[in-house]
């Protein structure tokens, strides 16, 4: 017999680990801008990192110039900013004070701790060219919790919706990190550009993933190799195909050790998101729209979400049953496309 | 500089908790051999630890929560077994009395139609909750957690000063102090024989199975049990997670709550699942809207009805704030006689109710050296300390007197103890009360130890954490 686990427990373990999550990949996405900022051929345009998380009315109310100093500000240090580090920290800390009876002392203790030095931050740590110390020790303080949970966590349910939280939000994290620089990668693989094959790796570096693409590809580094090995390599720990699939088997040892009822659409989309993933091949997905693709499984984690909040957190039923349709990608994004235009 | 701890140490005129008896004199010998640089740098790292931990109470301001930790004092305070027997009988005794009160209120009114209790004390009060009127409540234990404030006065005679008998806080600090000073001065503690703390969580829990539905049947061997707190807002939040920690319960809010069919449920991720104990830190007032206010978002709409079709057991009852008010505390000693036919084994402050003619008369003719207090307040609020008030400060307190006798009580000024307490480095003398916790639900049992709580400020009397306080360890020796 084990303990049953509220609802809204459920709910706050699952945030808790999307939020730290969030957080460390927040600083990986900032880290690789920084990277292709020096570079000499670099892009030198900040307003992806607004674009890419939909914020551009948000930034435009507090900034009138999209550089490098103010969005910094905005994604690193303003509480104000629903989606900045600190506010990822401090909402992390908040559902850890909520599950104070049920983490451990030690995760609370470094949550607790981490959230006190974001607050601390001084103004010359987030001064552009001086920033990386600074994203080190924030990448070094979310990964810090998430080994303390992984050694101190009871593997009870809450454990599993920790995982379930965790790696929805790095599957989605990762295809973030990609898209930021996929415009200026596709155009740039055009040409061929030798150069940029600097910035790619500074992509691979930022996702962790650069020995281990070295493992896979001695020597050939090309934008769709990077592409696939981000979204469909079995063995990296932070692609998307791998973190769906950490996402079913937690899933699957929810359901099956504590018996829950609720769920089934969940499952079921799982095995069709993993089916995908698992047969789709990367010329078809550059074929089609590398973006659009990165949309589609976007849109496939939020649903998987909503179904989770609806079968297990309390939320009322989700009132739009079907998934987004593989079979209506690409035409699918095409229809994206014509609505963007539009 | 060679100082050591107690080096400079005076108590002044003041009964020392420290320097009074030949049981402290080793801890007293370990102190004296422990420079005061080395004891300031632990002390330091102690109050680090419990900021780290988390250990905080919680103030919010308009844009944000900050948390402090209750201010602790690294001198442990100690208590030789003899003087805690007296205390754990006395509080044994004391909680005992509260619950054949409480019971009778409740029931058969012996107590008003015998006249040693006035009518409209009880009627009357705020806290008395009429719907109790005949309910059946497990082992008679309408107060399952106790908290019973004692002082000392300047002949070192224990007193007690109030029951707290509605949801007493302070217990975490108890447990967390012992841990923190045994991890900051294990030296100190090392082999003279300390009484632990450890207990109380297991205590708590076997009194809660004791009270629970279908438990005298046999029907219900496996309560589940949940610790009903307002919330994260909530200032003692930090407590309620302790202790659902140390009983392995639930701690759950009003909305992980609900009640069908007279039975209450939280919900869970595999829906509902049936609740047979709350050991509730809400007030009466705002567990359930339908029963009392109903604007409180923090309690379940139809608890109440649950709770009299006996499908669920509640701690404390509802409606014991009806004895542990200032009022109903003057008369106590009568009270333990009443119920008991015993003497108080711990004696009231001697406390003049001044809604009799005598004491008011009393009280008028010797305000600036009474302590008057309004019998409703909590926390400290509303007092007038006669020797140190203005002449205007008395006047008004007079004016008060006068128009409404009833709502008053005064005492003597009391010097309370003192302990040696570090105060920017140096070690002076700060008063201290003591609130040992008592947890009944077959029978009573006394945490050996209690909260310790000391007056910061130089000369202040007043303990309460909203005022200034902090805390100490207490340490009950074999």
């Amino acid at each position: 017999m084990s303990n049953p686990l509220l609802a809204r427990y459920a709910e706050c373990i699952f945030w808790l680990a999307r939020q730290v999550e969030r957080a460390e990949n927040l600083a990986r996405i900032i880290e690789v801008q920084e990277t292709f900022a020096r570079n000499r051929s670099g892009n030198r345009d900040w307003s992806s990192i607004v674009q890419l998380n939909a914020d551009e009315d948000n930034f435009a109310e507090k900034h009138s110039v999209a550089n490098a100093g103010n969005v910094i500000r905005f994604y690193v240090t303003d509480g104000d900013n629903p989606n900045s580090i600190k506010t990822a920290i401090r909402n992390a800390r908040e559902n850890a004070r909520a599950l104070r009876p049920l983490v451990s002392t030690e995760m609370w203790v470094a949550l607790n701790v981490f959230y006190n030095r974001l607050n601390a931050i001084d103004e010359r740590e987030v001064a552009p060219g001086s920033l990386s110390p600074l994203l080190e020790e924030i990448k070094q303080g979310c990964e810090t919790f998430t080994g303390i949970t992984e050694g101190t966590f009871y593997r009870d349910q809450a454990w599993y919706f920790y995982r379930l939280g965790r790696y929805i939000e790095r599957a989605d994290q990762t295809t973030r990190l990609l898209d930021s620089k996929y415009y200026v990668l596709m155009r740039d693989a055009d040409i061929a550009n030798l150069v940029n094959t600097g910035q790619w790796m500074a992509l691979l570096r930022a996702a962790s993933g650069y020995h281990a693409f070295r493992l896979l590809h001695q020597g050939d580094l090309t934008p769709w190799r990077v592409a696939a090995f981000l979204l469909f390599n079995p063995s990296f720990p932070r692609s998307v195909l791998l973190c769906v699939k950490e996402v079913d088997t937690a899933f699957t040892g929810l359901k099956s050790r504590y018996n829950l009822r609720g769920g089934n659409d969940v499952a079921e989309g799982l095995d069709q998101l993993r089916s995908i993933l698992g047969t789709r091949s990367i010329d078809e997905v550059l074929a089609s729209g590398l973006h659009e693709f990165i949309d589609f499984i976007q849109r496939y984690l939020n649903a998987i979400t909503e179904r989770l909040g609806a079968a297990f957190f309390g939320h009322p039923p989700v009132e739009t049953p079907a998934w987004p349709d593989a079979d209506q990608w690409p035409p699918f994004a095409a229809d994206l496309q014509t609505q963007a235009q539009a | 500089m060679g100082d050591f701890v107690l080096d400079r140490y005076d108590p002044g005129g003041f009964y020392c908790e420290m320097l009074r008896c030949a049981a402290t004199a080793e801890i007293r010998d370990r102190l004296g051999r422990m420079a005061i640089d080395e004891f300031r740098r632990r002390a330091a790292g102690a109050e680090q630890a419990l900021y780290n931990l988390g250990i905080t109470f919680t103030v919010y301001t308009d844009s944000q929560a900050i948390d402090r930790i209750l201010p602790f004092d690294s001198i442990p305070r100690v208590l030789p077994a003899d003087e805690w027997d007296q205390i754990e009988r006395g509080v044994i005794q004391r909680v005992t009395a509260l619950n054949l009160l409480l019971e009778d209120l409740y029931n058969a009114q012996k107590i008003l139609k015998d006249g040693l209790l006035p009518e409209d004390l009880i009627l009357g009060n705020p806290n008395w909750r009429p719907l109790m009127r005949g309910l059946k409540v497990p082992h008679k234990a309408y107060v399952n957690i106790c908290g019973t404030d004692i002082i000392r006065d300047e002949q070192g005679v224990f007193r007690v000063l109030e029951d707290n008998a509605r949801t007493p806080s302070g217990v975490s600090y108890v447990i967390e102090n012992r841990h923190m000073m045994l991890r900051a001065f294990p030296d100190l503690a090392d082999g003279i024989g300390l009484r632990s703390v450890e207990d109380y969580g297991i205590k708590l829990v076997s009194a809660m199975r004791d009270i629970a539905p279908g438990n005298s049947t046999g029907d219900n061997a496996n309560p589940e049990i949940v610790l009903l707190s307002p919330g994260t807002y909530n200032s003692a939040y930090f407590e309620h997670v302790f202790l659902a920690r140390e009983m392995g319960v639930p701690l759950v809010e009003g909305r992980d709550l609900f009640v069908d069919n007279d039975r209450v449920y939280m919900r869970t991720t595999a829906g509902r699942a049936r609740v047979d104990v709350i050991y509730r830190r809400i007030n009466d007032d705002f567990l359930d809207p339908e029963a009392f206010r109903p604007d409180s978002m923090l309690g379940v709409p139809g608890l109440m009805r649950a709770y009299f079709a006996g499908n669920v057991a509640l701690a404390n009852a509802v409606g014991t704030g009806v004895c542990d008010d200032k009022a109903v505390y003057a008369y106590m000693p009568r009270i333990i006689r009443y119920y008991l036919g015993e003497d108080p084994i711990i004696e009231n402050v001697q406390t003049n109710i001044c809604r009799e003619k005598a004491s008011l008369a009393y009280t008028l003719d010797n305000l600036d050296r009474l302590v008057v207090k309004p019998v409703g307040e909590a926390g400290g609020y509303g007092i007038t300390i006669g020797p140190r008030a203005s002449r205007a400060e008395l006047d008004e307190c007079r004016a008060k007197l006068i128009d409404d006798p009833a709502n008053y009580i005064s005492q003597p000024c009391i010097g309370l103890s003192v302990s040696p307490t570090l105060i920017d480095g140096h070690v002076e003398p700060r008063h201290v009360d003591l609130r040992p916790f008592a947890i009944t639900g077959e029978s009573t049992w006394v945490l050996p130890g209690g909260l310790t709580r000391v007056a910061l400020r130089r000369g202040s009397l007043v303990v309460n954490s909203s005022q200034g306080g902090g805390s100490k360890d207490t340490w009950v020796l074999e």
